[in-house]
């Protein structure tokens, strides 16, 4: 039984039909003791075949740490959205209701590599001179 | 949303989304009361929506000098 039905299928394969670049979704879970990672890794194999340009890798948590650790990823299930580069894009938990359409917009955003941002934005942003880690923490609606 | 184009503007910045009901504990950590919740380096909270200037005049704060 997929999570997506029908007409979302149709609906965000027709939003991505025009995707620039390939985006690959590094997927994180775990055999046990995750609520939700096997709806997690459901959900993102089912965005990721609706567009050619998408691709789903799937690890496990414990059994290929070394590549969570070198993605940063502390827990799962957890996303890491690549584009061209890694972006610094994770999603933690999983996204559905509102969070599914944000989903779908980091895609074409790391597919695109423009941020969209105002020049004034861009200007402040450029300033940094050390890392910075912003969290947003939401919950499913 | 606003975070991630911030992650793809620049290489310092990395954006997490964290689902609170899966993750009880950082909620905790974090006082998460209502959502959207956003943390930027542990030291700067701001509830709600945030508009592009007002994370930016959050950002200032970061900056040298």
């Amino acid at each position: 039984m997929p999570l997506l039905n029908n007409h979302i299928r149709k609906e965000v394969a027709s939003t991505l039909a025009d995707l620039p670049n390939p985006v690959t979704f590094k997927v994180f879970t775990q055999a046990f003791e995750c609520q939700y990672c096997k709806e997690t890794r459901e959900l993102v194999q089912e965005v990721a075949a609706l567009s050619d340009k998408l691709t789903a890798e799937v690890y496990d948590f414990q059994k290929d740490s070394q590549v969570a650790e070198s993605y940063g990823i502390d827990k799962v299930p957890a996303i890491a959205i690549i584009g061209a580069k890694d972006y610094g894009i994770r999603i933690y938990g999983i996204p559905s209701g509102y969070e599914f359409g944000t989903l779908i917009e980091d895609i074409r955003l790391v597919s695109e590599g423009d941020s969209g941002l105002s020049p004034e934005t861009r200007a402040t942003v450029a300033k940094l001179t050390r890392p910075v880690r912003i969290q947003v923490f939401i919950t499913p609606t | 949303m606003l975070a991630n184009q911030l992650a793809v503007e620049s290489a310092l910045i990395t954006s997490e989304m964290v689902e609170v009901i899966e993750f009880p504990h950082l909620a905790n950590k974090y006082e998460v009361m209502g959502v959207p919740r956003t943390v930027i380096d542990e030291t700067i909270h701001i509830e709600g929506a945030v508009p592009e200037l007002m994370l930016m005049a959050e950002f200032a704060k970061l900056l040298p000098g």
